[in-house]
């Protein structure tokens, strides 16, 4: 059943009234990583996944599953586990019997329920109301529904909101346990620093256009990237540097080299027999690079592509 | 096989908050007190062992149970269409939609579902309510000597007929909480409805000429006229004026459909968000 499915958004749009929440998004997630959803709050996360999951209706364009639009999947919950906001629950019902309700209208049987709850730390609080919960718990317990029926996709919606540190990083190595396993991730968030040491691949989201899709190392293009260096004798460097092929250009605290990453920079010198007395990688910082993104003054290639195929 | 997933997956929505067994023990308490005092006062009244008891419709003689027994429609109608409305409005209320709508995607199998679900519910509160007039009101009679009917096979089709009117109410529960999604909303707005606008309207337009043809087809004048007796028609509503039981139920049925698909088509279909 853990077969991850490619989940694929084509040129989607969702319109309320006058306003365009998501705007021609077209972008394509694969299994076996996890995949980051970053943008701001309101740039069209929530209403793009919701669209994926046949809660709210394009206006245009589709988002499907392994080719399939939600509501056509036979097994939904089997195939694809969502996490979406932390207050679907009726208080008075006991965290089992709220998964027995879901586990009893996708036809899985009981007994994942018990399974669900062991897997995210409930198990000993299974009989208790849901009312009585902290929102570390209710978390724990909207997750547990998504793994119900042990889905080879996993959607969440801002997961870690409201989790503690240890919460936090309880999830993100569950997530990646899970990618790992080759199922597809897709996971949506607001802060930066959150995705940044937790995906293996984004998609940035503002004002409902989607402004980068790819690696995350990508994010920063590798040709804004340079490594400065330093010597006593910066002129015997330079020339090593520029036999190697490479040019540089001279600061005031040494020489910067671009395409070249510091490992090649500090082989370069060795080879030359140049003691370094600085070595260091310079570049515009992750988070730059996505504020600019954000607010367009930046575009990334990955984006444009993703408007030409219109 | 997905309808019957999803209406078992309703069904234990139902059991598994303490809602359904609260309104279950209110039902029994009120309008089995209800029809066991009233059978009590009547049937005291019928044999002449109360005196004092001439403010009171008398003769009513054969009528007597059907009328104790009728309570339970009568009265007992506002249960399952509270039990009806929340089975969607609590939906709303606690944004279990979202879940529910991964589960079930199609939206017309989760409403058909509770549908389904709310027939085994008007079936519990149906068979409460009607038990509770026959044993508390029947077992009145029987001991102020008035014969409570229950040999009789029309007093069973009576039975039976209500049994239908409670299903059918709290299917028309869920279909106006698919159009009013506010729960407190919808609570208020059906006891303000069935405990005062339509008495008031079916007693006052009784002394109208020509209204009583339009309010018989009000929803609780509909299910009386299914049922086939009650209080209403012993006080002057007049029993000739009500529509035969078939047609009660038809109209009570219609209800049902007009407001699912209104509810189903501007509501229901809406966007989750």
């Amino acid at each position: 059943m853990a077969d991850g499915q490619v989940l694929e958004f084509t040129d989607v749009a969702k319109r309320f009234g006058p306003v365009a929440a998501v705007d021609g998004l077209t972008a394509r997630v694969e299994p076996g990583a996890v995949t980051g959803f970053l943008g701001p709050n309101g740039a069209g996360k929530t209403t793009t996944l919701r669209m994926l999951l046949g809660l709210i209706a394009p206006t245009s364009g589709s988002a499907t599953i392994g080719g399939r639009r939600y509501r056509d999947l036979k097994h939904p919950l089997q195939t694809v586990g969502a996490v979406l906001e932390s207050s679907s629950f009726h208080p008075g019902r006991s965290a089992a019997a709220h998964l027995r309700v879901y586990a009893h209208a996708a036809g899985i049987a009981a007994s994942r329920v018990d399974d669900a709850l062991g897997i995210v730390g409930l198990g000993d609080v299974a009989g208790r109301k849901v009312g009585g919960f902290s929102l570390g718990m209710r978390q724990r317990l909207g997750l547990a529904y998504a793994l119900l029926g042990d889905p080879g996709v996993l959607v969440l919606d801002e997961p870690t909101n409201g989790l503690d540190p240890e919460g936090i990083r309880w999830i993100r190595r569950f997530l990646r346990d899970l990618a790992a396993e080759g199922r597809t991730v897709l996971v949506s968030s607001h802060l930066l620093a959150e995705v940044q040491q937790s995906v293996d691949s984004l998609m940035i989201i503002t004002r409902g256009h989607l402004v980068y899709q790819g690696g995350i190392e990508n994010v920063v293009p590798q040709d804004e990237i340079a490594t400065v260096v330093d010597a006593d004798d910066r002129e015997a460097l330079r020339r090593a540097i520029a036999a190697a092929g490479f040019e540089s250009d001279e600061r005031r605290t040494g020489l910067a080299v671009r395409g070249a990453d510091a490992p090649t920079v500090g082989r370069i010198a060795a080879d030359a027999g140049i003691a370094l007395t600085a070595l260091q990688r310079k570049g515009p910082a992750f988070e730059e690079v996505f504020l600019e993104l954000v607010s367009g003054t930046r575009v990334h290639p990955s984006a444009e592509n993703g408007e030409e195929t219109r | 096989m997905n309808l019957v997933n999803a209406t078992r997956s309703e069904l234990s929505k139902q059991f598994s908050t303490s809602v359904w067994w609260v309104l279950l023990i209110v039902l029994v308490l009120y309008i089995g007190g209800t029809a066991g005092g009233m059978a009590a006062v009547f049937a005291a009244g019928e044999n002449g062992s109360l005196p004092g008891t001439t403010s009171l419709p008398t003769g009513l003689g054969d009528r007597l149970p059907s009328l104790i027994y009728g309570l339970a429609t009568a009265m007992g109608y506002v249960f399952p269409l509270v039990v009806g409305s929340l089975l969607v409005t609590g939906e709303y209320r606690h944004k279990t939609l979202t879940p529910t709508f991964l589960a079930t995607p199609r939206r017309g199998i989760a409403l058909s579902a509770k549908m389904l679900a709310g027939v085994v519910m008007g079936l519990v509160f149906g068979v409460a309510a009607v038990g509770s007039t026959v044993a508390a009101g029947g077992g009145m009679l029987a001991l102020f000597g008035v014969d409570p009917q229950l040999a009789r096979p029309e007093t069973w089709a009576f039975l039976g007929r209500m049994l239908l009117a409670l299903v059918l109410w709290v299917l028309l529960g869920i279909a106006l909480g698919t159009l009013i999604r506010n729960q407190i909303a919808a609570v208020v707005g059906i006891l303000a409805f069935t405990q005062f606008v339509e008495p008031i309207a079916r007693v006052g337009a009784s002394m109208v000429e020509g209204l009583a043809d339009v309010v018989r087809f009000l929803p609780g004048a509909a299910s009386d006229a299914l049922a086939g007796d009650s209080i209403y028609a012993a006080m002057g509503g007049g029993a000739s004026q009500s529509l035969d039981w078939w047609a009660g139920g038809l109209v009570l049925a219609a209800y049902v459909v007009v407001f699912a698909v209104i509810g189903y088509a501007v509501s229901w279909r809406r966007d989750v968000a």
